[in-house]
């Protein structure tokens, strides 16, 4: 049985039935970092407190990537021949922050701008051993 | 003052792709520049140069000559070239030098840049998920956009059909085949809703500015021009730019708005005084969005001014008259000098199969890259 590895610790609670993003809030200047970083950009302070982001959201922009990225940094297993099209979009999740995620759909049509959207993991590469390494993706909501 | 600098030596190694190293085209554009200038190497008091990708520009004193002259290398991503030319501006205003070099050049593999996560602050498993390609970043900038102020993918398309047309008429260019409205449409879907053909390629070339104090400017070249503004900003809090895995809900401007507004106000003229213009164009969406930015019209007034051919060289505000990124290819350290030479070539009526049809006094030039930062320059005869 293959194990569902993390790409990155911290990044989204896991194992989880409900997975959430990790972020930091520092409340001075009442912005929401993700991941979670040690300073705040806008105010320089130090005071962060990690959060727990909400698991839905709205689609801020959207693209479909087209072509296979070059590998390193990408690090699917995928070759110029099997590569199939992925969407990368920025959710806003609530007032809090918007986020930039990998979507689950490459398809043009079945994206809009303001479309509700919900936090899922997927598999989008594989270990030595053969486990799957997971990402955190948004889903279209199904209605 | 503003008018105390002069351009008085533009030279360029033409862009492309080239057999000789990105130093050999910097040092063949700094000759051209000199020459242009009637000066000598040992004219030059002061030199400021860079590139990406292709070398410490100070080695090449060894070619040019061991004159002893201070030779800062200027390494600040796509404002190198911007850079390296403010940080002449500074010098002669300051009275350090009374002759000034800036130069750029450089040489790009082919395909999209593969950035290093690490060297941008940035965790690996950004660079791992495939989040990592400015490609991608360029498509949502410009989706959003088109979304919110009712751009079309028509008007997206003429900006490179325009571009392509102007770099057709440009010796120096390095794509010399116009393309049609289809040809740019139809093309590969690199990043939704850019095209393959909506999008400049990393390239090589060279260029260099030879930069003089005004009263002594004539004494080199009889149509000197004057640098009335150089401006460099980096990114406010809430601009929106590329390996960014958030941003913040409480949005803010690009670096390109503040660093227009001050190169307007430094120079004591605004958007609507502009003869010509060039701005950042590594897609066709930015070429739109920087208008804006750069303050030459509202928001959504792209559409009407795009499509009824306003910024063509013969409308009424030519933009990216050498043919911009698009068919020059992007050569990171000399990309920013490209724009200020094909201005100057402009402004001295001396551009030929791409001059532009109106009589001109003034010139403004944008450019603009990652992290996140904006170098802007005011120009007048």
């Amino acid at each position: 049985m293959t194990t569902q590895i993390p790409v990155a610790e911290e990044l989204f609670t896991w194992p989880s039935d409900s997975p959430q993003l990790i972020g930091t809030r520092f409340p001075e200047s009442g912005v929401t970092t993700f991941p979670q970083s040690k300073s705040c950009p806008k105010s320089g302070s130090e005071n962060g407190e990690r959060v727990l982001l909400p698991r839905r959201g709205t689609l801020w922009s959207w693209t479909v990537q087209g072509f296979l990225p070059k590998s390193p940094p990408y690090a699917g297993k995928e070759t110029a021949k099997t590569f199939k099209p992925y969407g990368v979009g920025y959710i806003q999740l609530g007032d809090e922050v918007i986020v930039e995620s990998r979507l689950t759909t490459a398809e043009a049509s079945e994206l809009k701008i303001g479309m509700d959207m919900e936090l899922v993991i997927i598999p989008f590469s594989t270990d030595d051993a053969g486990n799957d390494i997971v990402t955190y993706a948004f889903a279209p909501v199904k209605k | 003052m503003a008018e105390d600098v002069a351009i008085i030596g533009i030279g360029m190694h033409p862009f492309g792709r080239h057999e000789n190293t990105g130093m050999e085209m910097g040092a063949y554009a700094a000759r051209a520049a000199m020459k242009d200038a009637g000066c000598d190497w040992s004219d030059v008091n002061y030199a400021f140069g860079g590139s990406a990708s292709a070398g410490n520009a100070d080695s090449m004193v060894s070619t040019l000559g061991l004159t002893g002259l201070p030779f800062i290398n200027v390494a600040n991503g796509c404002a190198t070239g911007g850079s390296a030319l403010i940080s002449a501006y500074n010098a002669i205003n300051a009275g350090a030098a009374d002759v000034c070099m800036a130069i750029g050049f450089d040489k790009h593999e082919k395909g999209a840049f593969a950035p290093d996560p690490a060297s941008h602050g940035v965790g690996q498993w950004y660079g791992d998920t495939g989040l990592m390609l400015t490609t991608q970043f360029f498509g949502m900038k410009i989706q959003r956009y088109m979304h919110q102020f009712g751009i079309s993918e028509s008007t997206l398309a003429k900006v490179a059909v325009k571009n392509f047309h102007n770099g057709s008429l440009n010796e120096n260019a390095w794509r010399r085949q116009p393309l049609t409205e289809e040809e740019v449409l139809n093309s590969l879907m690199l990043s939704n809703p850019l095209t393959q053909y909506m999008f400049c390629s990393p390239g090589e070339g060279g260029v260099a500015l030879v930069l003089a104090r005004g009263d002594i400017a004539k004494k080199f070249q009889k149509k000197p021009v004057y640098l009335r503004s150089a401006v460099l900003r980096s990114r406010p809090f809430g601009s929106f730019e590329v390996f960014n895995s958030w941003l913040s809900p409480d949005r803010g401007n690009s670096p390109s708005v503040g660093a227009a507004a001050a190169a307007f106000k430094m120079a004591g003229m605004g958007p609507s005084d502009m003869d010509i213009v060039q701005v950042q164009d590594t897609e066709s969406g930015a070429e739109i969005m920087h208008m804006a930015e750069c303050g030459f019209c509202e928001d959504g007034e792209q559409e009407d001014l795009i499509q009824s051919g306003a910024t063509n060289l013969d409308g009424r505000l030519p933009i990216n008259t050498d043919g911009g990124c698009l068919a020059n290819g992007e050569p990171i350290g000399a990309s920013g000098l490209r724009q200020v030479y094909e201005s100057a070539l402009q402004l001295r009526g001396d551009a030929g199969a791409h001059q532009v049809k109106k009589p001109i006094k003034t010139a403004f030039t944008h450019v603009y890259g990652a992290p996140g930062i904006s170098a802007c320059t005011v120009l007048s005869r």
